[in-house]
């Protein structure tokens, strides 16, 4: 059996995108910026596909930039709003601390520029109370910049209700919705958000194409110059086919999704559920990040006793395909800063798992993926010292049972 | 490329003198629960020669597979060589490690050096303190523990 349960990391490109992508490759394959014919015909599509995202996202085409994904929209994002808060002098920003490193490390860059960043706690919920923004914001505040959903655990902020205090207090509003959009329905309208970013190879679209709202009135700074493509914004030559491919990617996610954020897929949460069901008759493991106000698709979980990695190579031979917190794994020294911030021990952050997928997983599928993480953790933890010692009472569990 | 060697991947996969010897005569633990890596070694000496050796390790893949090849490296052996192994010896036998992960190999000859320590204490042989300057400390983190 062969499971790829990796989808929060990068998804598959659907056959339908990649039919959609197709035509601008070999066909309409001019330079949207030229005057002929042939230029005019890409120029057309890249605008029928602005077009059709803002549709998705109920804002208005020329809200629309595309750039090369969510890192690079997050950083454009960031950066614009941070400057011309300088110009008056309001630089504090409001931020959490379990960000995309695309959000934390702009900070961190701002912040020896001078910025005072205020990072919001997350509570064990991985859930911010819209309270604490409301309680953070000052004279001098000039961005709050919080994600849509959590890239690690899933989770979901109240969106809305933050977004209306921002809007309220005349504070600029960003969200990273990399994880969101095409997952929940997200309205930019109707979450009072400014702006936001969004990459297509979340939503089985194309890797490096996105897209940056920036709500009407709001003037971008660069990040890289060049010439006039994207208002002067966003120079370099329109990646087309990928742009179509995630016009059309975004439409066929959105089109499964019903209104409620908390209840967008009901078939692929029952599948979720039964995950996080089965995975929880592990002894001393727990999941990571409110049990409800989540997103279908993702599910993390820390197991005592264990190392994320050896866990993942013993699942990738099982044909499982998935992804993990420890610092082995995130290539640096500590264990995922997310599962620290939800207040998670380093011990047992290195033992965390993350199995990420979309409604075509069968309960099947969910079954096998429950077994084969039981057995590996049950292995794993009979080679384990840090076990031994847990059950010998020389150390004690985080997690009691 | 995969991130391992068939080596590691092997030693990974099937790990040699997984357990641990009740009566062991020396044992040794190194590196911390925080950094995500502990290796435990249990030794049975004989007339001067590694008649058993055992390991238990809570780590990564490499971590697994270095104390694998290392044990399997020093079982039978004089414990004059054994005390000689180094984790370039391991690295190397093991088909190399990425850079990043040559901690993993430091581990196993530290937590062999550890085992080796206690059982010359438990004996009462002397040595030189030398031998076993800086085992256990943890070269991952700049910063001590607790
Ligand atoms: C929450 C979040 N933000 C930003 C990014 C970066 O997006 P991209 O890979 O398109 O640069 C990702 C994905 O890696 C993400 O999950």
């Amino acid at each position: 059996m062969e499971i790829y349960a990796d989808n929060a990391a990068t998804t598959a490109v659907s056959p339908a995108v990649v039919e959609a992508m197709l035509p601008y490759f070999t066909d309409v394959y001019g330079n949207p910026s030229s005057l002929h014919t042939s230029g005019q015909k890409a120029k057309e599509a890249l605008e029928d596909a602005r077009a059709r995202i803002a549709a998705q996202l109920n804002c208005l085409p020329n809200e629309i930039t595309f750039t090369s994904g969510g890192t690079e929209a997050d950083n454009q994002a960031i950066l614009t709003i941070a400057h011309k808060g300088a110009k008056t002098g309001k630089k504090h920003i409001i931020s959490t601390a379990f960000e995309h490193h695309a959000v934390l490390h702009t900070l961190e860059k701002l912040k020896k520029e001078g910025f005072e960043i205020e990072l919001l706690d997350v509570h064990s919920t991985g859930v911010i109370d819209p309270q604490q923004v409301a309680d953070a914001i000052r004279e001098d505040t000039c961005l709050v910049t919080i994600m849509y959903v959590n890239n690690e655990i899933g989770t979901i902020q109240p969106i809305a209700e933050i977004g209306r205090i921002c809007n309220e207090k005349k504070v600029i509003f960003h969200t990273d919705a990399v994880q969101a959009v095409g997952h929940v329905p997200v309205d930019v309208r109707r979450d009072n958000i400014d702006m936001l970013s969004i990459s297509a190879h979340k939503f089985h679209g194309p890797k490096g194409i996105g897209v940056l709202y920036a709500r009407r009135g709001i003037l971008l700074e660069n990040v890289i110059e060049g010439g006039a493509q994207e208002r002067g914004k966003r120079p370099g030559t329109e990646n087309l086919p990928a742009i179509m491919g995630m016009a059309k990617a975004l439409e066929d996610a959105n089109a499964l999704l019903n209104d409620d954020i908390y209840a967008a897929q009901p078939e692929l949460i029952a599948k979720r559920d039964r995950l996080i069901a089965g995975l929880e008759k592990i002894p001393h493991g727990e999941l990571n990040g409110d049990r409800t106000r989540r997103v279908g698709g993702t599910v993390n979980f820390c197991f005592e006793a264990i190392e994320g990695e050896s866990l993942l190579l013993l699942l990738d031979d099982k044909g499982i395909r998935a992804s993990s917190g420890s610092a082995c794994t995130s290539g640096s020294l500590d264990p995922s800063h997310v599962l620290l911030a939800i207040g998670r021990p380093h011990e047992v952050a290195h033992g965390s798992l993350r199995l990420s997928f979309d409604n075509s997983i069968t309960n099947e599928e969910i079954d096998y993926m429950i077994k084969a993480v039981a057995d590996t953790v049950d292995y794993l933890r009979n080679m384990s010292p840090v076990w031994r010692d847990l059950q010998q009472g020389k150390r004690s569990f985080v997690f009691p049972e | 490329m995969a991130l391992y060697s068939e080596k590691v991947m092997d030693h990974f996969r099937n790990p040699r003198n997984v357990g641990v010897i009740e009566d062991a005569d020396g044992i040794g633990e190194v590196g911390n629960a925080k950094c995500g890596d502990i290796m435990k070694i249990y030794l049975k000496i004989d007339n001067d020669i590694i008649e058993d050796v055992k390991f238990e390790t809570f780590g990564c893949g490499s971590a697994i597979a270095s104390s694998s090849m290392a044990t399997e490296m020093i079982k039978g052996k004089p414990v004059s060589e054994a005390l000689g192994l180094t984790n370039k010896a391991v690295t190397e036998a093991l088909d190399g490690l990425p850079a990043h992960k040559l901690h993993c190999s430091v581990l196993a000859e530290e937590a062999i050096k550890a085992a080796m320590k206690d059982y010359y204490d438990k004996k009462g042989i002397e040595y030189d303190e030398e031998l076993f300057a800086g085992v256990g400390a943890c070269h991952m983190c700049e910063s001590g523990h607790e």
